[in-house]
């Protein structure tokens, strides 16, 4: 049961077009594992058709050119309306989004120790904001650490605690600028999240703060 | 069928909700644009995209194209795109529409939201040049025949939200339509408050839940 879940700037955001790539990445991570969450996104994607059908053309150049039509139709003759792939999404702990990114499910993701038994991976996203996997053992913390801008953490498997709450799998947290937290990962099972942050993490320990150049976060 | 484009530019269309009746009419000969009533009940252009995904029916995508084909145009326009590239972009939209008429579900959204998500990703295409990750896929029109009351529903509420838009006052629907067709920050977006969505997002909750059922 997921207790955590988008808020709708995010999800509007999302719809909008207007998030950076990991953003984009974990709030389509998030839906797979959410129906709630994918129909408050269609409900604002619908916003958006509003928007669009109901536009006035009010510039001369908005008019499409004499032969578009034609060029389109020459187009569609080419091949008839397809029919719908209807394949079953594959299951494992990563959903379709995340599994492209990692090239493959869990155990395709190459982890770096960063210290106390945990484990990182940075994803490929552009710049604007940086995707990684976490990887913390059973009944281990994660530094105390604040952040400049947007941090989002959705559990993929196992749970944490922190100030805030429980997380537990498809749960997400949303932490601004504000929240100062110490993530502690459930006794027992290892804890497994996407982290998404729009600017670099700072670490409160003077320690934690010599590592974070080799955290590249 | 070139008579079936839009006048847009002289007529100045005033969107699809004012018209109370749902009736789409040229305005010169009050005529009906080729629907019948009782299509036209089921919800805006869902006849069109039907006869197109069932029949590969021309005619009905020409006047999908005559509609949505400017106005995807102007969205790119407005989101920065120079008139050249969008209106290559438009076209590449609508022949995606062609292409993927099969996948649209009148239970889980309107042809026009339907088109705004394919316009808005070929956006992010052209503007950011990233990738876009997608949820994963739910298996998209899978009953043959869609369900006519949830379809009808889903359709009705689609037009009361449109409505329920127009209705916002000035500043509101201003910065809604940055948000969608210009370029606002994610924490301008959290500024955007009382979207009338609690209905239509209920009507989506449930064709999802239908759609988990037959997976199984």
């Amino acid at each position: 049961m997921i207790r955590h879940h988008l808020n709708d700037a995010l999800l509007m955001g999302y719809s909008a077009g207007q998030l950076p790539e990991a953003f984009n990445l974990i709030v389509a991570t998030h839906i797979s594992m959410c129906d709630e969450c994918r129909a408050r996104l269609e409900s604002f994607d619908a916003v958006g058709g509003a928007l669009l059908s109901g536009a006035t053309i009010d510039a001369p150049e908005q008019v499409m050119k004499n032969d578009s039509l034609a060029q389109v139709l020459a187009r569609i003759r080419q091949a008839p309306p397809e029919m719908p792939a209807r394949s079953k999404p594959k299951r494992g702990v990563f959903p379709a989004p995340l599994r492209d990114y990692v090239g493959g499910d869990l155990d395709a993701v190459r982890w770096r120790a960063v210290g106390g038994g945990v484990r990182q991976a940075i994803l490929p996203t552009a710049r604007d904001a940086s995707a990684r996997l976490l990887f913390i053992p059973g009944g281990v913390a994660v530094p105390d650490h604040g952040h400049r801008g947007t941090e989002l953490t959705l559990v993929l498997k196992g749970a944490f605690r922190d100030e805030v709450d429980r997380f537990g799998p498809g749960d997400i947290e949303i932490a601004t600028e504000e929240l100062e937290h110490t993530p502690i990962a459930e006794p027992g099972e290892d804890c497994i999240c996407l982290v998404v942050t729009d600017a670099p993490l700072r670490f409160s320990g003077l320690v934690p703060r010599l590592l974070q150049p080799f955290l590249k976060i | 069928m070139l008579q079936l484009l839009d006048k847009s530019p002289i007529t100045r269309r005033q969107g699809p909700l004012s018209d109370p009746s749902g009736f789409k009419v040229v305005p010169q000969t009050g005529r009906v644009w080729g629907v019948t009533q009782a299509e036209e009940v089921q919800g805006e252009w869902v006849a069109q995209i039907l006869r197109v995904a069932r029949d590969a029916d021309e005619a009905a995508f020409v006047e999908l194209f005559a509609h949505f084909a400017p106005r995807v145009k102007g969205f790119l326009m407005k989101s920065g795109t120079d008139a050249a590239v969008a209106e290559e972009c438009a076209q590449d939209v609508m022949a995606t529409v062609w292409n993927k008429a099969r996948q649209f579900d009148p239970e889980r959204a309107s042809v026009a939201t339907w088109i705004f998500t394919i316009a808005r990703n070929r956006r992010i295409d052209v503007l950011r040049k990233s990738r876009r990750p997608e949820p994963e896929d739910l298996p998209w029109g899978p009953e043959p025949e869609p369900d006519q009351a949830d379809a009808l529903a889903l359709q009705q509420e689609s037009k009361k939200l449109g409505a329920a838009i127009a209705l916002l006052p000035e500043n509101q629907r201003a910065l809604i339509e940055q948000a969608y067709f210009g370029d606002l920050s994610h924490g301008e977006i959290a500024r955007i408050t009382g979207l009338p969505l609690g209905t239509i997002k209920s009507r989506i909750r449930l064709a999802l839940e239908k759609l988990r059922q037959s997976m199984t």
